[in-house]
């Protein structure tokens, strides 16, 4: 029962991602693309970064990346208090 | 559990360290040129220590200092906020070394060129505090998790 | 008409799914979540490209046909928090192994 379910669930779930991905745009033709071409015609001159995903990484868009180092440092402080602790006892 | 193995691929990890090591720093430091950047650069850095744990084992990772290793990856997101806070004076994470001709200030026009390092202004910087953190935090993660294993036998006796 | 590789995002995040419902190992279920966070950058990675293109460098480039480049830098973000959510998984997988001396989600009993 519980396994009938879980298994129209998914079926479910496969029926609207398939439904989803009918109303996208055909692949190789983005509909919205006036802000990434402004990064790649101006990254370069005003950043100075030759690698426009670099630009994007660390100035356009750096609160992100100052989140996204946030959290690679918590979970490295998660992991030493999850494991590191136990083996001084 | 995991022991010493033997000296062949003892003495290979040691033979690949520089070379690992050197392409890592060219990751980093090209970060502005080239695909790559910090984290990809800091985890090259860091599969040096997954492959000189795998050679070397369990014994070896007792001796790596995690002081050391917490100060660096703390230095590393310090250092990254610094420089963020420092372009404040126009806004957050402004990139105020790009084209002025001091640290990282070339300016360059726009189109195909073949690539200048002395470009990007605070971008190679932020690349550099990034991978020292990415570094540093995956070498706490990798021997600790390589080695919990072995403690967890422990407590079961 | 649906594209192909959105048909292969879909079938990463069923395949997925799958492993997070059905198995009961808890370490097939932390690779299940993987695949999901794969299919998701793959889904990111496609809807910014353009046909003909490269990446948007300009180092030894002569084309300026370039994918959109914030899809790729927002999928920089989303692999290392992948990992981040990963490596935090497994060690909680490792407590949980030490301390009930079992992986299976139905059989939990504390070690005396």
């Amino acid at each position: 029962m519980e396994k009938r379910i879980k298994v129209s669930v998914l079926l479910l779930l496969c029926a609207f991602l398939l439904m989803a991905g009918m109303f996208l745009h055909e692949e190789g033709n983005p509909d919205e693309t006036e802000m990434d071409d402004y990064f790649i015609e101006n990254g370069q001159v005003e950043t100075g970064s030759n690698n426009i995903v670099a630009a994007i990484v660390f100035d356009y868009r750096g609160l992100d990346t100052l989140g996204e180092a946030s959290v690679l440092f918590a979970a490295a402080i998660g992991v030493l208090i999850v494991l590191g602790a136990t083996k001084n006892e | 559990m995991s022991k010493e193995m033997s000296p062949i691929v003892k003495n290979v990890a040691c033979v690949l360290a520089i070379p690992i090591i050197i392409f890592g720093l060219y990751i980093i430091l090209h970060g502005h040129l080239t695909p790559g950047g910090g984290f990809p650069g800091g985890a090259i850095m860091a599969s040096l220590v997954a492959l000189f744990l795998i050679a070397f084992g369990t014994g070896w990772a007792k001796k790596i200092n995690k002081g050391i290793l917490s100060w660096g990856e703390s230095i590393g997101l310090a250092l990254f906020g610094l420089l963020a806070f420092l372009g404040l004076g126009t806004s957050f994470f402004n990139n105020f070394l790009a084209n002025s001709n001091s640290l990282f200030g070339m300016s360059i026009p726009f189109g195909p060129n073949q690539g200048f390092l002395w470009t990007g202004g605070t971008i190679p910087l932020m690349n550099i505090a990034v991978g020292l953190e990415v570094f540093a935090a995956l070498s706490i993660i990798i021997p600790i998790m390589f080695s919990s294993d072995e403690s967890s036998k422990e407590g079961k006796k | 008409m649906i594209d192909l590789i959105f048909l292969a995002v879909i079938a990463l995040i069923v395949i997925g799914l799958y492993a997070v419902m059905f198995k009961r190992n808890l370490i097939k279920i932390v690779v299940g979540i993987n695949i999901i966070g794969s299919a998701v950058n793959l889904f990111l990675v496609s809807l910014g490209y353009r046909s003909e293109s490269i990446a948007p460098i300009f180092t030894g480039t002569e084309s300026l046909n370039m994918a959109l480049a914030t899809p790729q830098a927002l999928t920089l973000t989303s692999i290392v928090i992948n990992l981040a959510v990963t490596a935090l998984m497994l060690s909680l997988v490792i407590m949980i192994y030490r301390h009930y001396g079992s992986l299976d989600t139905l059989k939990r009993r504390l070690k005396e």
